[in-house]
């Protein structure tokens, strides 16, 4: 897909032009984690600082205990098993149903393929949002209301767009002369999809595994509708719990909030490069 | 090669070879999409009791509840502004953003980092995360104001305040929508050839002639396609606000979108609720058509 050119180091000579352009990038780049900063410093603070009196940006005593006593606190443990198993199954059904259309559709010329990657398009544009009193009765109808398969079936359905655009602009990529040859040479179309074409296309894969992954593991109106059991909540309808009706325990409430967005953040930054190809594909090439 | 003859009665192109590659993908998409809009639909023409039963067919009875309600105006009128006003103000933004990210200076890869974790994080933590920011009394907002000397008198309270709250709803959807639309831009200014930069630049062009002249241009593609997906986004964003006012006090801060969720499952309206949900969908599909058509035209073009 990318052929890695391997740039040449520039001594970067510092202007007062550049300067401030770099400054002021610095300052941009600030602002946009200052929210999940202040998250941080407030997620360490003990109890008594939360509402002081003048408040202060820093705890005064740095409480590294929140995130021990956290999961006493609240069924945190519960909460990220619940996240974990619906990402993971939603990503893995993603993968099953997507890895063939993609590879089908980069491969042949069949009647019916545009209009299938026209629908596939639109799917990612419908949200479950708007959709969600149709979602509640069919899930209802099918007796899964309150379940982790609902959840599953459903995010997996709303991502899978991603990763049929991007994978089968991954797998068109590959020379179908070199695929050929693997046939002539006595592999199995299986044997050459895996030992040829499979590595070439890695980046694609990983990329649609860790999108799929984070947008089930932040996907919140689907979660708040269908699950009702706080036992079966994920993450991201769990944390409302803290939301309690006298107070909010803010230093727990953001230990937790920062335990669920830490790992996904990281995932995320990963697959930079691939992200905006995914999706806006068909479209700005 | 002796493949089997009967393998070649089909034509090699028929949808028929294409379902079991194709086959799982779309039922998954029937499954989820297809069937919630038609179940969506029906109902919408159907007499449904608050707990959800069904009673017949109701003609436009549900659309005839809608409308003649009296919040509706508000709400519709309020949904506009949330969905231009976030909208423009992203993609304002952003344009500046991505060309200040696209220069060459050291720890460039460290800003764009930071710009995406918006963009990963939880839409709804990120706003419970504001909350505490915009909170009246320890908020970090209302501390820095006070710092600045900024704030005479009583400090404000953002969220609850009519005169605020709007206005914080708006930013934060701007905040979280810039991340991917800066982005998108970034990746169009990527794309722009520097060959023609250079012969402008040698033609003895200023910097923002060349970005006026060659880039903007250029980033006219982009720019519809991540106007078009923030049209989607933004009207369909409902965690921001139900984690923040849950469109109260009242309807005050309900779009279109919260507020069939609201009569759904908070006052168990269902009627009318599935009545607005049909006119959300419709207003959605609409965008989605022309997304299609837009993004046809340019892969014509290529």
């Amino acid at each position: 897909m990318r052929t890695k050119v391997k740039k040449e180091k520039v001594k970067f000579i510092w202007t007062p032009k550049k300067a401030a352009t770099a400054i002021s990038a610095y300052m941009i780049g600030l602002f946009f984690i200052y929210p999940y900063i202040n998250m941080l410093f407030t997620s360490l603070k003990p109890r008594g600082e939360l509402y002081a009196s003048p408040s202060k940006r820093l705890p005064q005593s740095w409480q590294f205990d929140n995130y021990l006593n956290v999961w006493s606190k609240a069924p945190i443990g519960d909460f990220l098993k619940a996240s974990i198993i619906v990402s993971v199954c939603a990503t893995i059904l993603v993968l099953i149903v997507s890895v063939p259309a993609a590879y089908y559709v980069a491969r042949n010329r069949f009647k019916g393929r545009g209009p299938f990657l026209l629908l596939v398009l639109a799917t990612q544009m419908f949200s479950p949002t708007a959709l969600i009193i149709g979602i509640f009765r069919e899930v209802k109808f099918f007796g899964l209301l309150d379940t982790w398969l609902a959840l599953i079936i459903v995010n997996a359905g709303f991502n899978l767009a991603f990763a049929v655009w991007l994978l089968s602009g991954f797998f068109a990529s590959v020379p179908v002369e070199i695929e050929e040859a693997a046939l002539v040479d006595g592999c199995t179309r299986f044997k050459a999809l895996r030992r040829i074409v499979l590595p070439v296309t890695l980046p694609g894969l990983v990329t649609a595994v860790i999108f799929t992954f984070v947008a089930t593991w932040n996907e919140f109106t689907v979660a708040l509708t269908i699950i009702s059991s706080s036992s079966r909540q994920p993450i991201s309808t769990g944390i409302t719990t803290f939301i309690g009706q006298y107070d909010v325990a803010w230093q727990y409430l953001f230990t937790t909030t920062a335990i669920a967005i830490i790992p996904v953040v990281i995932l995320f930054i990963s697959i930079e490069k691939y992200l905006v190809g995914g999706l806006t594909a068909g479209s700005v090439k | 090669m002796d493949a089997p003859k009967i393998k070649n009665r089909r034509p090699a192109n028929s949808i028929i070879n294409a379902l079991p590659w194709i086959g799982p993908a779309l039922l998954l998409i029937v499954l989820v999409v297809v069937w919630p809009a038609i179940e969506l639909i029906r109902i919408s023409l159907t007499k449904i009791t608050s707990a959800g039963t069904l009673e017949g067919f109701n003609g436009l009875g549900n659309y005839r509840l809608l409308f003649e309600n009296p919040d509706l105006k508000a709400i519709a009128i309020r949904t506009v502004i949330w969905v231009l006003s976030v909208v423009s103000l992203t993609i304002l933004i952003s344009l500046p953003l991505a060309q200040l990210i696209n220069q060459n200076f050291p720890g460039r890869k460290f800003v764009r980092w930071a710009m995406i974790v918006p963009w990963a994080a939880s839409v709804v933590m990120t706003s419970i995360i504001w909350k505490w920011m915009l909170d009246l009394t320890s908020g970090e907002f209302n501390l820095t104001l006070q710092q600045l000397g900024l704030q005479n008198g009583q400090p404000v309270d953002w969220l609850r305040d009519p005169r605020y709250s709007f206005f914080v709803l708006v930013w934060i959807a701007v905040f979280v929508s810039i991340p991917f639309t800066t982005f998108v831009i970034l990746a169009g200014l990527q794309s722009i050839p520097h060959d023609i930069v250079e012969a402008a630049q040698v033609d003895g062009a200023g910097s923002w002639q060349v970005y006026r002249g060659i880039k903007f241009p250029l980033l006219r593609n982009s720019l519809l396609i991540a106007t078009i997906i923030n049209l989607i986004n933004v009207f369909n964003s409902f965690p921001i606000i139900w984690a923040l006012t849950r469109g109260g006090p009242g309807y005050d801060t309900d779009t279109m979108i919260t507020f069939a969720y609201k009569m759904a499952f908070v006052e168990y309206n269902m009627g009318p609720s599935t009545a607005l949900g049909v006119v959300n969908f419709a207003f959605i599909m609409l965008i989605v058509l022309i997304y299609l058509r837009v993004t046809k035209a340019t892969r014509d073009q290529a």
